[in-house]
């Protein structure tokens, strides 16, 4: 290099580094801090509590990329959950499925997460045909999902024993929770839809220039509808691990606020909000720090009211860097 | 007389690779001065320092006579630097008035702004240049003529010294460039300088004094614009000798035999709403053929209902003989035919994938392979096209915003040739691209009509109609009024019969 550019390119080449590695960095600051603060914190047991919190975070996260990559929003994830959950207690408790356990339990799994298929497919549907504000579309099952549900259960909490439906949310393997490995199973398929497969492609370009994608021959709505659906159907699984891990189902709070936490990870993680990005991974990784986040404060003791600004404060943050990365 | 501005051996890197080389540019007060170059020249860096959207590594700028280091554009707009972009920054939704006096509001008792006075001011400033408006209405329901005419008033009204216009005039119809030619001279008159950067050369002749000539982030020459001809301007650019150019022609389509009898398509009296009531034409293989007409006679609606964009209210189109009525692009697509469409930016290149992903998305279906995209054969397929058009990037996964217009342009085409369509539809091909791309992009069309395929090219370049075109239909009003064949069409010839028809209408 000549002197006349040795400053300037390295600085530059600094700053952009830190801010595509933002998340890791920050994830990084969160564990030491913990390391030096948190009592017991590196012990496996704290690990397997934040997996299994974690898990349904990501799950919904890795959806709401998906939507948020097609340049929309889904605010109805955490009544999607609420429905899906209320259903799978309804079902394995019902005659049918206390004379039949085993059909009962399948019916218990597929039933919810159908339902949560056809909130995804009325959500896309709305978006992709009718021509709806992604945010004013999915704010109808936002307030209806959870009355549904509510509906449903006469709004009652919800309690049983069924420890093979509970395997969802309290089995291990390899010692680790099984959500976990369900996350990162998932983590890998979606992984490998975005950027392998035409459909992937399909939805980056939808999101990043959805005339041009309409031009080339792209499948506009049904890669929209595809993404809604995706989506519900994460949520609706996620849904089903919150009720697993608390053996009892409760509609008014199973993932409540859900969809702020997933828009949260998503952008952390990478998503841009005008669409065309799909980062699987990041989204992991901004549901691992929200979680941390979560817990830092919890395990030392900080109000629940004082969590959620810190939250927003992550949010803040994330949008910052973002927007410093488009420069 | 002194100069207004004056800058000189103006240098820039990005990461280590020089933009700017030491280039300069000096203007005169109330000059209008034109600004060319291929793209990636340098114009737009040199704009960028002097609005102070970027710094400069070294050289001098004065500006009114003394030394200027700006920083932001909002200096730039203090200092008397106006910009009026190609895309506008104002606000379709607000009145004409509450753009024009954005910031500047005349107020009553100071916190109040006193409409009356701003609506009286506006209409003051539009009226110097002839424009006579509800200024009361949005702004966003006058045309992008008004609209850019608004952005220069509002500019002048903030007491500009020197107005710079990028490409404005890529948007407008003929009378609307009038329009706008009209109020650069104003401009001229009251003493503010224009620094003026377009593609369309004649232009220049029309409206400008000087012209400063760069490529590859130098300034190569600065002559007065009546000192030179199109042709000396073009070798400027290229780097190439005049007398070369002359010999070859203008532009890279003329050419092919004429034995046309295999028709591809047939379009009988389409009609698909108040833009495009009757239109008909014949495609043979082999041909090219051109659509005439002013900007809104209804040629890129002709194109949108080939495509499957619009549907037709009636009449009906013939594919090799079979109906075809296209419910979508995808249609459109599966029965070979592609289309250029005129907007690269809005309808064209997805800005932040690679130029591997834009240029294979028409293809995709044809790349599946046991569910997945067949990456080995994209990208053989990509390296394929990069090297036969010539498409200059760092390597095939650089996002496509980062190349030049030309460049894009030419990725966009092999978006189209990859999916080996029989019918190409270009709607200005060519269009905020260089001259040395341009001349490569009309060599790759003509290539493709003398394979046997068929192109439907749409262009507001007389010359490119003239020379590539077998036939020209010619349009009006969303009608397909009347036909040239060439041999025989001449630049005269078209335009008399576009103006016939103006005036008949009238």
């Amino acid at each position: 290099m000549t002197s006349l550019i040795t400053d300037e390119p390295m600085r530059t080449d600094f700053t952009r580094r830190l801010k595509q590695n933002g998340g890791l960095i920050a994830l990084g600051i969160i564990i030491l801090f913990n390391i030096i603060v948190t009592p017991n914190f590196l012990q496996a047991q704290t690990l397997a509590v934040n997996i299994s919190q974690v898990a349904t975070i990501a799950i919904v996260a890795m959806g709401m990329t998906l939507v948020i990559a097609t340049g929309g929003i889904d605010l109805s994830v955490g009544a999607v959950m609420a429905l899906s959950g209320a259903l799978a207690p309804l079902i394995f408790q019902s005659e049918f499925g206390t004379a039949y356990p085993a059909l009962g339990l399948v019916a218990a799994l597929l039933f919810p997460l159908a339902a949560a298929f056809l909130c995804g497919l009325f959500n896309g549907t709305i978006v992709a045909v009718l021509k709806v504000q992604p945010i004013i579309a999915t704010l109808i099952l936002f307030i209806s999902g959870r009355g549904i549900a509510q509906v449903l259960t006469n709004g009652n909490l919800q309690t049983f024993s069924n420890p093979e439906f509970s395997y969802l949310g309290t089995g291990k393997i390899l010692g680790f929770p099984f959500q976990g490995w369900l996350a990162l199973v998932i983590a890998c398929l979606l992984f490998w839809l975005v950027n392998r497969t035409i459909f992937g492609r399909y939805l980056l370009a939808v999101g990043g220039n959805e005339r041009a994608a309409k031009l080339s021959g792209g499948p506009v709505r049904k890669v929209k509808i595809g993404a809604y659906v995706l989506c519900s159907v994460l949520s609706g699984l996620a849904g089903l691990i919150v009720v697993a891990i608390n053996s009892a189902s409760d509609a008014a709070r199973n993932g409540n606020l859900m969809e702020l936490d997933a828009i949260a990870a998503a952008v952390v993680g990478g998503a841009l909000l005008q669409g065309g990005k799909a980062p699987i991974f990041g989204a992991i990784l901004g549901a691992v720090i929200i979680q941390l986040v979560k817990y830092t404060l919890l395990a030392n003791g900080v109000e629940d009211e004082v969590a959620l600004i810190a939250k927003a404060a992550i949010i803040l943050a994330a949008v910052y860097i973002q927007q410093a990365r488009k420069e | 007389m002194a100069p207004l501005l004056a800058m000189s051996g103006i240098k820039k890197h990005f990461a280590g690779v020089p933009a700017l080389r030491g280039a300069s540019l000096e203007i005169s007060p109330g000059e209008v001065h034109a600004l060319i170059g291929q793209n990636g020249a340098g114009k737009s860096t040199l704009i960028k320092i002097l609005t102070g959207l970027y710094r400069r590594d070294d050289g001098d700028i004065e500006f009114a006579g003394e030394p200027s280091h700006l920083t932001s554009p909002r200096e730039a707009q203090n200092a008397g630097i106006a910009t009026i972009y190609q895309e506008l920054n104002l606000v379709p939704l607000r009145s004409v008035s509450e753009n024009v006096v954005m910031g500047q509001e005349p107020r009553t008792l100071g916190v109040l702004i006193n409409w009356p006075e701003a609506h009286r001011r506006t209409r003051e400033i539009l009226s110097r240049f002839g424009i006579d408006i509800d200024v009361t209405a949005p702004l966003g329901s006058y045309s992008t003529a008004i609209q850019q005419l608004v952005a220069i008033a509002r500019a002048v009204s903030m007491d500009a010294k020197l107005v710079i216009m990028d490409e404005p005039t890529s948007s407008l119809d003929s009378s609307e460039v009038e329009i706008l030619f009209g109020v650069v001279r104003e401009l001229k008159a009251s003493g503010v300088s224009v620094l003026y950067v377009s593609h369309f050369l004649d232009e220049l002749f029309q409206i400008c004094d000087r012209v400063t000539i760069m490529r590859d982030g130098l300034t190569v020459g600065c002559t007065n614009i009546a000192d030179t001809t199109k042709l000396d301007l073009i070798a400027g650019m290229l780097g190439r000798n005049a007398e070369e150019i002359a010999a070859e022609g203008q532009t890279e389509l003329a050419g092919g035999n004429s034995a046309f009898d295999e028709v591809v398509l047939d379009v009988d009296n389409v009609a698909t709403g108040p833009r495009l009531t009757d239109f008909s034409m014949t495609l043979h293989r082999g041909e090219i053929v051109g659509l005439g007409g002013l900007l809104g006679s209804g040629r890129t609606e002709a194109a949108r209902s080939i495509f499957g964009l619009d549907h037709l209210s009636s009449g009906s189109m013939h594919l090799e003989g079979k109906s075809f009525n296209p419910s979508e692009p995808a249609d459109a697509i599966r029965a070979r035919i592609g289309f250029l469409t005129e907007d690269r930016k809005e309808e064209g290149i997805i800005p932040d994938m690679s130029v591997r992903e834009n240029l294979t998305l028409a293809l995709l279906p044809a790349l599946r392979k046991n569910g997945q995209i067949d990456l080995e054969k994209e990208k053989a397929l990509v390296a394929e096209f990069i090297k036969k058009l010539g498409i200059k990037t760092a390597h095939m996964d650089q996002p496509i915003r980062e190349l030049s217009g030309g460049n894009q342009q030419k990725v966009l085409l092999a978006r189209w040739l990859a999916t080996k369509p029989d019918i190409l539809i270009l709607d200005e091909p060519t269009r905020g691209v260089d001259v040395g791309a341009k001349r490569e992009i009309q060599a790759i069309i003509r290539r493709f009509v003398d394979d046997g395929h068929a192109v439907i090219l749409i262009s507001s370049e007389f010359e490119e109609l003239v020379e590539g075109a077998n036939r020209i239909v010619v349009m009006h009003e969303g009608r397909a009024v009347s036909e040239l064949t060439n041999p025989g069409i001449t630049e005269n010839a078209l335009v008399k019969a576009l103006a016939h028809h103006e005036e008949a209408a009238t």
